[in-house]
C-alpha cells in the first residue's frame, strides 16, 4: 500500500517538473527587476557586486529573517541537545566518541589551514561589496574553520557565554543599523546612511561592509554553536 | 564545452544523490551526500553565481556533513543492517 503511494507521489513530481522543464525557455533579454536592478545598485547603493547589494539593502529584511530563522535553529538545538547532554551520566559521554584520537595528519594539516581559512572567511566578509560573498558566505566560511578546530582538537573547549554574547551584540547592532536608516535615510536597514565613497574602494557602499561585517559575526557564531551542540 | 561541464557535474550530482540513498553503510552514504552538495557547489561557480556555490560549499559538504557524523557517531549506528 505504501509502495503505491510512493510511486503516486513519484509520479505526481513528474508532472509537475516534467511541465516545468517543458515549458522553460532561456530568456534572450534581461527582465525588467534585473535591468533596475543592475542599473541602480552600482549607481545608488555604490556596490559593485551587485547581489550583495540587493541582500544587504533592497532584500535587507529577507536577510534579517534568514538570521532570525538561524539564531531559532541555533536556540532549539541548544535546548534540544543541552538538556539531554545534562541529563546523561558522565560516565557514558566519555566512553563511546572520546576514544579515538585525531590523527596526526589531521592535528597538523589543521595547524597549516586553519589561519587561512579564517583570513579567507575575513576575506570573503569584508569584501562582500566589492566580489563575490558577503556575511553569510564569510561567516559559513569562519564557521567551517571552527569545524576543523574541533576535529583536530576535540576536546578542546569552546566558550559558548563569548560566543552567544558576541552573537547578540551582532544582532542588536544590526537592527539598530536598520533603526538608523529609517531615521536619517530612506527606510529600514537602507545602507546609505554612510557616505558612498569612491566607486569600488574598500571603504565605499555606505554601510554595506559594516552590515555585512555584523552578519558574518552572527552568521559564524550561530553555527559553530550548533555544531558544538551536536559535538557534546 | 560548458555545456558537457554542466551535463557532467550534473550527473554526479545524481549520481552521488542516489548513492547516498541506496548505500548501506552510513559513513558511505554520509560522505555520498556530502559528494552530492559539492558537485551542486562546482555547477553553481559554472552557471556563475559564485555568491551561492561559496554559501552550498561551506554548510552544504562542510557544516552538515559533520553534523550527520557526530549524529552517527552518537546514536552508534554502523548501518541499517539487513532489512
Amino acid at each position: 500500500m505504501s509502495r503505491v503511494f510512493s510511486l503516486l507521489a513519484v509520479v505526481a513530481f513528474g508532472v509537475i517538473f516534467g511541465s516545468l522543464v517543458a515549458g522553460y525557455s532561456e530568456r534572450q533579454s534581461l527582465s525588467d527587476l534585473a535591468i533596475y536592478y543592475l542599473t541602480h545598485v552600482p549607481a545608488d547603493l555604490g556596490a559593485p557586486n551587485v547581489v550583495t547589494g540587493i541582500l544587504i539593502s533592497f532584500r535587507g529584511f529577507d536577510t534579517l529573517g534568514e538570521v532570525a530563522v538561524l539564531f531559532m535553529v541555533a536556540a532549539s538545538v541548544g535546548l534540544l541537545l543541552a538538556e539531554e547532554v545534562s541529563g546523561k551520566p558522565p560516565a557514558r559521554k566519555s566512553s563511546g566518541s572520546r576514544g579515538k584520537e585525531p590523527s596526526e595528519l589531521v592535528r597538523t594539516g589543521a595547524e597549516i589551514v586553519l589561519p587561512l581559512v579564517f583570513v579567507f572567511g575575513a576575506y570573503v566578509i569584508m569584501n562582500g561589496h566589492l566580489s563575490a560573498g558577503g556575511g553569510f558566505q564569510g561567516g559559513a566560511v569562519v564557521a567551517s574553520g571552527v569545524m576543523l578546530l574541533m576535529l583536530a582538537d576535540p576536546r578542546g573547549p569552546i566558550h559558548h557565554g563569548f560566543l552567544s554574547v558576541t552573537e547578540s551584540l551582532a544582532g542588536v547592532l544590526y537592527v539598530s543599523i536598520g533603526i538608523f536608516g529609517m531615521v536619517f535615510a530612506g527606510g529600514f536597514l537602507d545602507s546609505r546612511i554612510l557616505p558612498l565613497g569612491e566607486f569600488g574602494a574598500f571603504f565605499s557602499a555606505g554601510a554595506i561592509p559594516l552590515i555585512s561585517a555584523l552578519l558574518g559575526i552572527k552568521v559564524g557564531a550561530e553555527l559553530s554553536v550548533v555544531i558544538d551542540r551536536f559535538r557534546s | 564545452m560548458l555545456e558537457l561541464l554542466v551535463l557532467l557535474v550534473c550527473g554526479s550530482i545524481l549520481i552521488s544523490g542516489v548513492l547516498a540513498v541506496l548505500l548501506r553503510n552510513m559513513m558511505a552514504a554520509m560522505v555520498s551526500a556530502g559528494l552530492a552538495s559539492l558537485f551542486a557547489a562546482v555547477s553553481y561557480v559554472l552557471l556563475a553565481a559564485p555568491d551561492v556555490a561559496m554559501a552550498e560549499a561551506a554548510i552544504g559538504s562542510g557544516l552538515a556533513t559533520l553534523i550527520f557524523l557526530y549524529s552517527i557517531r552518537k546514536t552508534g549506528g554502523e548501518g541499517l543492517g539487513d532489512e
